[in-house]
């Protein structure tokens, strides 16, 4: 069989295999009154369809914030790995603080922000990048400072000026770091948005997002509801994993050892 | 009339790092257009800082050295390095390699066009302008690196050890093709290598240099005609000097205190 084709059926396979343990295991090992904690694949299904508008709406909702907040965590974390490469100075002055940031819980930021910004999407979204924000500007910054000391005298030699440094060589020589960054981050930013949402959402407004649902879903006792929640937001984090790693790939595919044939 | 400048002077260089012993001390020599001079000695003698020193890329601790008749920094002509190593930049094609000096230059795009064009045809690596570093073999990796270097135009070439990493037959076949470009590009060149066999082949003299200070040991002219082909290699003059050189070179390290 062609090495294609399993790729694809390998995954089908196994996901069939687990539906049908799914099934198997509700019936046997758990006790009948216990079985509405773990509903069937079918009664998730109908949940699915029954909530779909609302799961719609606070999809698009903390998709929204997702990607507002990984955007902007993108722009300045990039922003800020340029100034933190410039020299171990200015990298030995910030480090410390970008720690703090990173080793802060959300759960103690959410109701600061919301004194400060008030619930809603503006809160969303600064959750979203604080979250997204150190990876990017831990593995950029290393990628910027990594630059093959070689191909710098290169540079040297054909007088090149700062900018032509940093912009034609350390850049360009930094992105296969950028992307590993921007990949933890794209896994990251769905999830931010959820737990912010559930924390500082649009409590007041109705429109909330996935987190929001999830509270009133389990507040509910809709344990069907809340699988189907955890489905979508589960494929909403695959959509932006999966942007990530087609734009690496662009990027990348061409020229970079990660993306050798091993098969030659 | 008056005579121009050499293309490089130094008049009792030193160099040394911190407050280590010198790595180079009392180097006297000039190089005048045309000449192409290869160093040869024990590795660690200072043959790759002497190369630095000329192209400015560290300065001299003491002494003089000029480049075209002014300090280094000041040097007008163009000077072209070919490093060890290829040093390519694997995010870009050989083509967009091979221009990477000029676009540091800024020069418009046509003539950068017409610039790579020449130094690829040079290296005859045309067919394969569009594919990226890691599809090439080491051979064609040295070459767009001399290319590289050829779009300056430089009056001064600087090669260390450039194909050392290669084997015997790409070697013989990129001295040959080095000493062709020689023809049409009429550059000065100092070229530091480990093979005696080399050295001979290429140069109009040779410099072998001791250790410990580094320093000139001796200076051979080579006065083998050129064009220099197959039949070189085969000749009695060619051999006797490959024998001569390499007697001299043993008997440097030897008598070099080791470091
Ligand atoms: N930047 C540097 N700082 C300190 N020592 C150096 C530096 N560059 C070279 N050296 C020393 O100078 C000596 C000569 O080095 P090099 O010129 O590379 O020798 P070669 O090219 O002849 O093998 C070595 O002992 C090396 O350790
Ligand atoms: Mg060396």
């Amino acid at each position: 069989m062609k090495r294609h084709t399993l790729t694809v059926l390998i995954p089908v396979l196994t996901g069939a295999l687990m539906i049908g343990l799914w099934y198997a295991a509700r019936m046997t090992v758990i006790a009948e009154d216990q079985r509405f904690l773990l509903p069937a694949p079918d009664a998730i299904l109908r949940a699915l369809f029954e909530k779909g508008p609302m799961l719609w709406s606070a999809t698009v909702s903390t998709a929204t914030g997702a990607f507002l907040g990984f955007g902007a965590a993108v722009a300045l974390g990039f922003a800020c790995a340029l100034v933190l490469s410039l020299s171990p100075f200015v990298r030995a002055g910030f480090y410390p603080y970008l720690m703090v940031l990173q080793l802060t819980p959300i759960i103690v930021v959410a109701p600061i922000l919301i004194l400060w910004v008030g619930p809603g999407l503006k809160s969303v979204v600064i959750i979203t990048f604080l979250i997204c924000f150190f990876p990017l500007v831990v593995n950029t910054t290393q990628g910027l400072v990594s630059t093959d000391r070689n191909l710098i005298e290169l540079f040297r030699m054909g007088r090149a000026s700062r900018w032509q440094e940093i912009f034609l060589l350390r850049v360009p020589a930094a992105l296969p770091y950028f992307f590993t960054g921007l990949r933890i981050a794209a896994t990251l930013a769905p999830i931010g948005a959820i737990v912010g949402d559930a924390y500082a959402g649009n409590a007041a407004g109705g429109q909330g997002g996935l987190g929001f649902l999830t509270i009133i879903f389990s507040a509910q006792f809709q344990i069907p509801a809340l699988f189907a929640t955890a489905a979508v937001s589960c494929l909403l984090g695959f959509i932006f994993a999966g942007a990530v790693v087609g734009l690496s790939w662009l990027a990348l595919h061409q020229w970079h050892d990660s993306y050798q044939r091993k098969d030659l | 009339m008056i005579e121009p400048p050499p293309v490089v002077e130094l008049k009792d260089v030193a160099k040394r790092f911190g407050h280590r012993p010198p790595v180079l001390a009392g180097i006297t020599l000039s190089a005048q257009a045309g000449d192409f001079i290869s160093l040869i000695g024990p590795s660690g003698c200072g043959k790759s800082t002497l190369l630095r020193l000329i192209a400015d890329l560290s300065p001299v601790s003491q002494g003089q050295l000029l480049v075209g008749g002014r300090p280094p920094a000041q040097a007008t002509g163009e000077l072209a390095f070919v490093f060890q190593e290829p040093t390519l930049l694997p995010w870009l094609t050989l083509r967009h390699n091979v221009e990477v000096l000029l676009r540091l230059r800024q020069l418009p795009a046509n003539q950068r066009r017409a610039r790579v064009d020449e130094a690829l045809s040079l290296v005859r690596l045309e067919a394969f302008a569009t594919q990226y570093p890691r599809q090439l073999s080491g051979g064609q990796k040295m070459r767009a690196s001399l290319a590289r270097a050829l779009t300056l135009e430089p009056a001064l070439l600087l090669l260390d050890e450039p194909f050392g990493a290669l084997d015997e037959m790409t070697r013989d076949h990129l001295n040959e093709e080095l000493l062709a470009i020689r023809e049409r590009q009429r550059w000065t060149a100092f070229f530091v290598t480990h093979s005696v066999a080399e050295a001979v082949f290429l140069s109009t003299r040779i410099v072998i240099m001791a250790a410990n200070p580094g320093r000139i040991a001796h200076e051979i002219p080579i006065d083998l005609p050129y064009p220099r082909t197959l039949e070189t290699r085969l000749s009695p003059a060619y051999q006797k000097q490959v024998a001569n050189i390499s007697r001299l070179l043993r008997s440097v390290e030897t008598t070099s205190p080791v470091s």
